[in-house]
């Protein structure tokens, strides 16, 4: 019973299904229980969050890493699954703390002051979520001193800032500013991305990292969560 | 089945009225200054049918003045087939060329001189020599039997290819004047399971063409049922003369019940007024003019209406492909074949520049994009070519398939029905429930049934332009595949059959 319910969320994970109302890439799946409803049937069947994300959420996660290595599968089929994860990941983060598990780190993300565009950064939310990271979105135009206020609250590990404008990203300096004047600085690691800034522009600024895009910034959060453990 | 093409809403440039008036512009041509003809049996023709003949010596050769009356051309038009079968060796891939229908295929041309290769070099910077970049280098080859098999292979396997229209001049020192048809037809013919067109070198030769397409074909009664073979004749040279020897080979293919592409090809400016009306009412009538023979000849004969109007480039005056004019007359005889209900052989995608590159994509995708939107059943010329058809280059060909099957749904119609506007609004409504407000998830059904169009095929990493790159990749790899050759019992007959097939073609 446990193995099937791990196998039918790997299997929704694949397919990139959230819950019954999504079509999968195979036909006939609408109507059947997508990853959410499987995962709160497998919390209620005191199926362990530690299987449901190594056994469930990861195996199916690391299969649809291999199909995309492989151009089976595209951008949107990434980030179907990644979503179907960062759900199932928000059911299970109440669960985890009891189980003694730790999640891969906390984040909050960000569209700095005056900007408007969220798209990249909801991308990376997913992707994030997706990868088992607790992301909270403070959503866009963010003055620093919001941010400043969630990083002292949530304590995150991570601050990830995004701007498509020129003339907005300024702001992502002026926010490492006031992290830095608030003695907040050296608790997180900052991450920018977007349109407007570059590799160059974020070590200008005293960032960490810069992601060309979603699956970069990922990767850029991966290398600095392992130089932070070690 | 026969190959589908694409079905367009057409592009109506000119208005009905404005049809009328240069289809009246036509016939009244025809009757002044009428047709020079060169032919003497096409002018007996003519005039045992009530044409007006005059004999003209003026100097020069002798010819035939031809008043042809209205009365011959609308009897052509009404016998002529308003559907016309290009049959194959794959049945699958015939075409089924219907006058009233805009449905488009597209196929190759032209008997390009020059063969285009492309290598690829690695340069070091002068300035600094740490920095090596890889470039691409033109070769130019002259055309051969092998290279044509070449051609031929690449079109059994691009999607878009519907047609093979001889993509070279063949010049190896083994072809002669008495082989090249043969020779021509069976390389095209062995390496491709499409359509093959080709024009006729020799009249002596056309028998053996026919023989060996029978052999092919299965016999003479699937020949006519499947006719894996066209010709396309250009019997009139602009402005309105009938060319004796072109005209005769129309009259004894049309006896042999063999397609005919009826084509004529007036340079605006040169051959032709440049305006467009007279562009067009003379083109049409060059054209109608032919129609008109292959009937008196045969009644019922399979013809396309074939326009190829060019316009003169101001420089040099040779043909100039990349200007809007050639997209004008292309796209008004396309619609004047539509008028008349008989199927169009249309031209389009060449480019005046030598080699792959900026000019060359922007001069040919004009005329693929606007010439498919005027919906001829048959665009010629759509593949490879360069240098005003001089050359032709495989990675080019390669490169206009993936840009045709663009250029395909670009003008596939709109479904804008109530089921799926009420998908739209479900979709719709349940990403503004989601905190991304992403509609990624719902692309992924659309890419997959093909309804919207995958990625380019030959995109470089990080937005470098890799594009000639990945094109030849694909050339290379497509021919690597095993040729689609001609059954080997069946080769044997031919090659016992018909004279003049090189030897070496038989593991071509």
């Amino acid at each position: 019973m446990t193995e099937d319910i791990l196998v039918l969320i790997k299997e929704n994970v694949i397919q990139g299904r959230v819950t019954q109302d999504d079509e999968g890439l195979e036909e006939g799946m609408v109507g059947q229980p997508g990853v959410s409803e499987l995962t709160e049937k497998a919390l209620a069947q005191d199926i362990g969050p530690e299987d449901i994300i190594n056994r469930g959420l990861t195996e199916g996660m690391d299969i649809v890493g291999q199909k995309f290595e492989a151009k089976e599968y595209y951008i949107p089929d990434m980030l179907a699954s990644a979503e179907a994860v960062g759900v199932a990941m928000e059911i299970l983060e109440p669960h985890l703390a009891k189980s003694g598990i730790e999640s891969k780190g906390k984040i909050i993300v960000a569209t700095v002051k005056g900007d408007l565009h969220d798209i990249g950064k909801n991308i990376v939310s997913i992707l994030l979520r997706g990868a088992g990271y607790m992301v909270k979105d403070l959503g866009n135009d963010v003055d620093p001193q919001s941010i400043v206020a969630a990083v002292r609250e949530e304590e995150p590990q991570f601050v990830g800032m995004s701007a498509l404008l020129t003339s907005t990203m300024i702001h992502m300096k002026d926010t490492i500013q006031a992290l830095t004047e608030s003695g907040l600085r050296d608790k997180v690691k900052i991450v920018i991305g977007g349109a407007a800034v570059s590799e160059e522009f974020a070590q200008s600024i005293g960032a960490d990292g810069y992601g060309a895009d979603g699956f970069q910034a990922v990767r850029v959060i991966e290398a600095l969560s392992s130089s932070v453990e070690s | 089945m026969a190959r589908q093409g694409v079905l367009v809403e057409p592009y109506q440039r000119l208005k009905p009225e404005q049809l009328e008036r240069i289809h009246r512009a036509s016939l009244a041509i025809l009757t002044d200054p009428g047709v020079q003809c060169s032919n003497r049996n096409a002018a007996e023709i003519f005039g045992d049918h009530g044409t007006e003949v005059l004999s003209i010596h003026q100097g020069g050769a002798p010819y035939w003045l031809l008043k042809i009356p209205e009365r011959i051309i609308s009897n052509a038009v009404q016998a002529a087939p308003k559907v016309v079968k290009l049959g194959a060796r794959d049945e699958n891939n015939c075409l089924i060329l219907d006058g009233h229908e805009p449905r488009v295929r597209f196929a190759s041309g032209s008997e390009a001189n020059n063969w285009l290769d492309v290598d690829v070099e690695t340069f070091v910077s002068k300035r600094n020599p740490d920095i090596e970049v890889d470039f691409p280098v033109f070769r130019v080859e002259k055309g051969t039997v092998d290279r044509l098999a070449r051609a031929a292979r690449l079109c059994e396997h691009l999607d878009s290819w519907d047609s093979f229209l001889r993509t070279v001049n063949i010049q190896d020192d083994d072809i002669t004047d008495d082989n090249k048809d043969v020779n021509k037809f069976f390389a095209s013919l062995n390496n491709t399971t499409k359509h093959v067109m080709s024009g006729l070198t020799e009249l002596s030769q056309l028998s053996n063409v026919v023989r060996m397409s029978q052999i092919i074909a299965g016999g003479k009664d699937r020949l006519r049922e499947n006719p894996i073979i066209s010709f396309i004749t250009c019997m009139v040279k602009s402005p309105l003369q009938l060319v004796d020897d072109t005209t005769q080979k129309a009259i004894e293919i049309a006896k042999r019940g063999i397609p005919l592409v009826i084509s004529s090809s007036p340079q605006g400016g040169s051959t032709a007024p440049i305006r467009e009306e007279g562009m067009v009412a003379q083109i049409n009538a060059e054209i109608l003019v032919g129609i008109a023979l292959s009937q008196l000849v045969s009644k019922g004969t399979p013809v396309l209406y074939g326009s190829v109007p060019g316009r003169a480039c101001m420089v040099d005056l040779y043909d100039s492909y990349g200007v809007p004019e050639f997209n004008q007359y292309n796209i008004d005889c396309a619609q004047m074949a539509r008028y008349y209900g008989l199927p169009c052989y249309s031209t389009g995608g060449v480019s005046d520049v030598r080699v792959p590159g900026i000019q060359a994509s922007v001069e040919r995708l004009f005329s693929h994009i606007l010439v498919t939107l005027a919906g001829p059943q048959y665009i010629h010329y759509a593949f490879g070519l360069l240098e005003r058809t001089n050359t032709f280059c495989p990675v080019q060909a390669v490169l206009d398939d993936a840009h045709i099957s663009m250029v395909k749904r670009f003008v596939t119609q709109p479904m804008v029905t109530a089921d799926r506007i009420s998908e739209s609004l479900e979709q719709i409504r349940k990403v503004m429930g989601t905190s991304h407000k992403l509609y990624v998830r719902f692309v992924r059904s659309a890419l997959r049934s093909g309804e919207i169009a995958p990625p380019y095929p030959f995109e470089g990493k990080d937005m470098v332009d890799e594009t000639l790159f990945r094109a030849r990749e694909r050339m290379e790899e497509i021919l690597s595949l095993p040729p689609s050759h001609i059954a080997r019992e069946v080769l044997n007959k031919v090659f016992q059959e018909v004279p003049g097939l090189l030897t070496r073609l038989r593991n071509l």
